[in-house]
């Protein structure tokens, strides 16, 4: 039975997507049978950052309607074995699709992947809603900024409200330099405010950009720094033991995320 | 108190700490789900219900709506944190 893992954070822009892409695209080249759902219907770009737009023909609204077969809608990533697409359609809205037919829908996926992960739109209405229905696992992305970490704050309320138990966070964007200088947020503060488990923290890349602008995932990039921390966070999903990495030369800072890192992933 | 300590002496903060301080506040109101209003109802009756029994230091009373782990730990919970210092006990409450 595969693993439904939504990937939310409430506030727009914090890098939902981008997270979606690589740990999906990791954990595939890991060997794993992974599938990666575009809930944003409307607004969709999981397709654009996985460099798949020129090769939808059905999504996720034609599946749920019944105007083609799973199996049809499933774009397979020629680069990577074992990883496929469910795109969202671009011309309908949020209301084409309820939270008990994404329940289904996931239910039937479990039994041909081993990982499920849902992309959820940014917001707390119905996009939002019909991302977690199937979910068993929730990862929450936040950037050290109080917008976003409010954001978290709230989706973390909502997913326990909806029996999503234990959340992980994962920061992403963090500037070292800001840190260091005290003018950004590091993760223990973060950490502490929101009172949740931490599955990794994801420095400010330029490759981001640049990975993006090509549709290539910086998880196969061995040279990005983003690319090792989506790595490090993919062999934690797996249940690995994998110390945070060094984001700050200070020894001091270094051990406390070792010990914030005691965490098992199940 | 320290916060207006700081300012008079015109030491400036890390904008870090500007911010934590802010999200913390603004969480409180978010976590409860309910309006200033409302904490400030709340407060007035604590401390009629309180003042019948004790003199206690209103200006210094603090109640907050905060989170905090379970007692089995596996899920988050509202709690009402009140930090209300007694100034004396009233004859009447012995």
């Amino acid at each position: 039975m595969g693993e439904v893992l939504v990937i939310t954070s409430g506030k727009g822009g914090v890098g939902k997507t981008t997270t979606t892409a690589n740990i999906g695209t990791g954990l595939a080249l890991s060997g794993k049978k992974v599938v990666l759902i575009d809930t944003d219907i409307g607004l969709r770009n999981l397709d654009v950052v996985m460099g798949l737009e020129n090769r939808i023909v059905y999504d996720l609204v034609d599946v749920i309607e019944g105007t083609c077969r799973i199996k049809q809608a499933l774009i397979k990533d020629k680069r990577y074995e074992g990883l496929y697409l469910l795109p969202a359609a671009q011309t309908r809205d949020k209301t084409a699709v309820s939270p008990e037919q994404m329940i289904k829908l996931c239910d039937e996926l479990k039994q041909e992947f081993d990982f499920i992960l849902v992309d959820c739109p940014a917001g707390i209405e119905q996009g939002f809603k019909n991302a977690i229905a199937g979910a068993t696992k929730a990862i929450v992305v936040t950037t050290p900024e109080v917008s976003a970490v409010r954001d978290a704050d709230r989706i973390i309320g909502l997913l326990e409200a909806n029996e999503l138990r234990n959340p992980k966070l994962l920061v992403n964007r963090v500037r070292i330099d800001m840190v260091k200088r005290g003018d950004m947020m590091n993760i223990d503060d973060i950490i502490d405010i929101l009172a949740i488990d931490l599955i990794g923290v994801v420095p400010d890349d330029e490759k981001i950009v640049v990975s993006t602008n090509k549709g290539e995932p910086a998880v196969t990039d061995s040279k990005s720094l983003a690319g090792q921390a989506y790595r490090n966070i993919t062999k934690r999903i797996l249940g690995e033991d994998v110390p945070m990495l060094d984001l700050e030369a200070d020894e001091g800072f270094v051990f406390k995320l070792k010990k914030l890192f005691g965490l098992k992933t199940t | 108190m320290l916060l207006d300590l700081s300012k008079l002496f015109g030491r400036s903060k890390n904008s870090k700490e500007v911010a934590k301080e802010r999200l913390k506040l603004v969480l409180i109101h978010d976590r409860a789900n309910v309006s200033p209003q409302f904490l400030e109802m709340v407060k007035g009756e604590i401390i009629k219900v309180i003042s019948n029994y004790m003199d206690i230091d209103e200006n210094e009373l603090d109640i907050q709506l905060t989170r905090t782990k379970s007692e089995d730990g596996d899920r988050t919970v509202p709690a009402l944190v009140a930090n209300i210092p007694i100034k004396k006990v009233k004859d009447s409450g012995k």
